[in-house]
């Protein structure tokens, strides 16, 4: 691997960033395995022993409920053998993890609960006061308004100060709700990005791309909408999901993006997502009764579209859906998309949000499908040695710097993968 | 046999191990260890979770009936014929002009419209997709692609005078670039009667890896 100052400059990268297979187990070895890492939302494993399998870094992990009630998170791995203890990625597993192998067993927190014939351990070191003998745990585990996370690693920064100004992506998903709390929607999609993970974290900000690689979608949505409008009919909120994506470089250009430290970031809205339609009224008729009416607008006139919480989750909170990367090679991406209800609101107002998820994030994506066939076609370009550098020289030199934080003074300015890069050259350090 | 001739006098030690045989037989008395010894207590695996017995065909023999489901297949076999030619337009044209295309996640959905989906279209939405997939800029759509489908299995579950309701299996191969991709799963339409013309109200599409990662996306109806 060379030097870091060899691969990122301000304004350009070395393609390898991208491409190279030392510099991604740098990555899970100096990123994943050691920052904190989403693990999932609490209302996921409702009762005691309900678990999810999750990936951290390079560990299949596990997220389990405890008989305590408390969330943990445990290395799925027998400490005998090494056979993973939950073979599906979720369930319920009872009161006790059983090994498929061996029938050691082990309690929801992860203790030594029994060893078939013990005393055939007799004079060993291998007894049940050795805690080589228990599941391993994850070294940290907290969580953010409902969102779990979790770090490999005793030290660093609390999960509070990792989040920094970009909680508010949780907080932005569940004000939104009455009672202040969202809900998971069950089901998990997963598609799989033929490129690095880094492909996906720049483009959820890159306002420069949406008219360009979305236009197909965007004008056909964009058409059918003025045929519904010329027969007189409002067109349904949902068809401008997509049409917006066909708006004008310069319309693009106006929608800002703010960037924190560690890379985090956001993308301000732009859909108008507050329509003033029977549905919406009471909805904030309710908001402004459990809030107040300062706080509920507060909430409700938050500019976002969504938030980057840097390297691997980006999250729509005005939507309630999230996305989350799972990295796994230079050239191979894992994306789990999750959708969240909001707590005490109607079937109208959450069938909104649905229509997102099921346009903009299910498997038949009318939109994810030009981005994917972009970071492919990205992932094979940087492979090849035409160049060697990644250009991000957009308005390099003219962004406002306010404390730590970057404003974009236009939408399109590559900003937002310079301050990425600098936050990926810290965690990089040896 | 019974007058097998004594085994010979074991001459190194390994030989005189192997003759020291146990044999297990089962033991009522023997307390359970291991795995036996643990109660199952956490959920029982699929498919016990009372997944209802699909529905017979109602069709009984004769002519009749053999005349409805040989229209029916036709629709089917149409329909797979319109999609792997790319004959967008007319696929639509299957449809009620309030029909739904609906590949719900699993298959305990029952209902298209406030429920997670990875297809949830009415006519108006397919035209919307229909104008990716043929917008010259649909970037994914440049490299080779295209389906291969087949349909069997077919039973109708119900008919009536108005309305039929059609269960089948699917198979389907796509190519995309140079890669091949499979897909199956099972069909259920629901058909309106129009005289001698059969319209779809619903199609709803279970697909069997639909909660398996994609490698990449679904562009257009399956």
């Amino acid at each position: 691997m060379q030097p870091l100052e060899r691969l990122v400059e301000s304004d350009r990268v070395h393609r390898t960033v991208y491409t190279d297979q030392a510099i991604f187990d740098r990555e899970m070895e100096n990123i994943w395995e050691k920052t904190w890492v989403y693990c999932g939302h609490e209302t996921q494993i409702k009762r005691p022993g309900d678990f999810y399998a999750v990936q951290i870094g390079r560990q299949p992990m596990i997220m389990v409920r405890g008989t305590d009630q408390k969330i943990r998170v445990l290395y799925n791995r027998c400490p005998h053998r090494g056979v993973q203890l939950c073979g599906s990625r979720q369930g319920n597993t009872g009161s006790t993890f059983v090994c498929s192998y061996h029938a050691w067993t082990f309690h929801l927190d992860g203790r030594v609960k029994g060893i078939p014939l013990p005393h055939g351990y007799d004079g060993t070191r291998m007894n049940a006061q050795n805690p080589d003998c228990s599941m391993k745990a994850a070294a940290r585990v907290d969580s953010y308004r409902g969102f779990v996370f979790a770090s490999l690693c005793a030290e660093g920064p609390e999960l509070i100060e990792f989040l920094g100004d970009a909680k508010i992506a949780f907080d932005d998903m569940c004000d939104r709700s009455p009672v202040g709390e969202v809900e998971i929607v069950p089901i998990c999609h997963r598609v799989m990005q033929h490129s690095n993970w880094k492909f996906f974290m720049e483009n959820q900000l890159d306002a420069l791309h949406p008219s360009v690689t979305h236009q197909s979608t965007g004008i056909a949505a964009g058409r059918a909408e003025r045929a519904i409008k010329a027969q007189g009919e409002t067109p349904p909120l949902y068809y401008h999901y997509l049409s917006t994506f066909a708006s004008s470089f310069d319309q693009w250009d106006s929608v800002q993006t703010v960037n924190f430290p560690r890379g985090h970031g956001i993308l301000k809205g732009y859909m108008g997502l507050r329509p003033n339609d029977p549905d919406t009224q009471e909805y904030v008729a309710a908001m402004y009764k459990a809030h107040g009416e300062q706080k509920a607008e507060e909430y409700l006139g938050r500019s976002i579209h969504h938030v980057l919480i840097y390297p691997y989750l980006s999250v729509q909170s005005p939507l309630q859906q999230l996305r989350c990367l799972r990295p796994a090679a230079p050239n191979k991406t894992m994306s789990e998309i999750w959708h969240f209800r909001l707590k005490g609101v109607s079937d109208a107002i959450y069938r909104r949000a649905l229509w997102y998820f099921n346009l903009v994030n299910s498997p038949a994506t009318m939109i994810n499908a030009d981005d994917l066939e972009n970071w492919t076609k990205g992932q094979w370009g940087l492979e090849s040695t035409g160049s060697d550098w990644v250009s991000f020289h957009r308005n390099h030199g003219g962004d406002t710097v306010e404390g730590d934080v970057i404003y974009s003074k236009n939408g399109t300015s590559e900003a937002v993968m310079r301050s990425q890069f600098k936050a990926w050259v810290e965690y990089m350090r040896p | 046999m019974s007058n097998s001739p004594p085994a010979p006098k074991p001459r190194t030690v390994l030989e005189a191990r192997l003759l020291d045989e146990v044999i297990i037989f089962e033991n009522q008395e023997a307390k359970s260890t291991g795995a036996q010894s643990l109660a199952p207590d956490h959920v029982p695996r699929q498919p016990q979770s009372g997944r209802p017995l699909p529905k017979q065909s109602i069709l009984e023999p004769g002519t009749h009936s053999a005349f409805l489901q040989q229209r029916v297949e036709q629709l089917l076999f149409r329909q797979s014929e319109l999609l792997d030619g790319k004959h967008w337009a007319a696929y639509i044209d299957l449809f009620e002009d309030d029909g739904i295309y609906w590949m719900p996640v699993a298959p305990e959905q029952t209902e298209w419209l406030d429920s997670p989906s990875i297809f949830a279209e009415d006519k108006r939405m397919m035209q919307i997709r229909m104008g990716r997939v043929t917008h010259p800029n649909a970037w994914s759509q440049a490299p080779n692609w295209g389906t291969s489908h087949v349909v069997g299995n077919v039973v109708i579950e119900t008919a009536s005078e108005s309305e039929i309701t059609v269960r089948s299996r699917f198979h389907m191969i796509e190519l995309r670039r140079d890669n091949l991709r499979h897909f199956a799963g099972t069909y259920r339409h629901t058909l309106k009667v129009h005289g001698d013309a059969f319209k779809i109200a619903l199609q709803r599409v279970d697909l069997l890896n639909a909660q398996a990662p994609f490698d990449y996306v679904l562009q257009i109806w399956v």
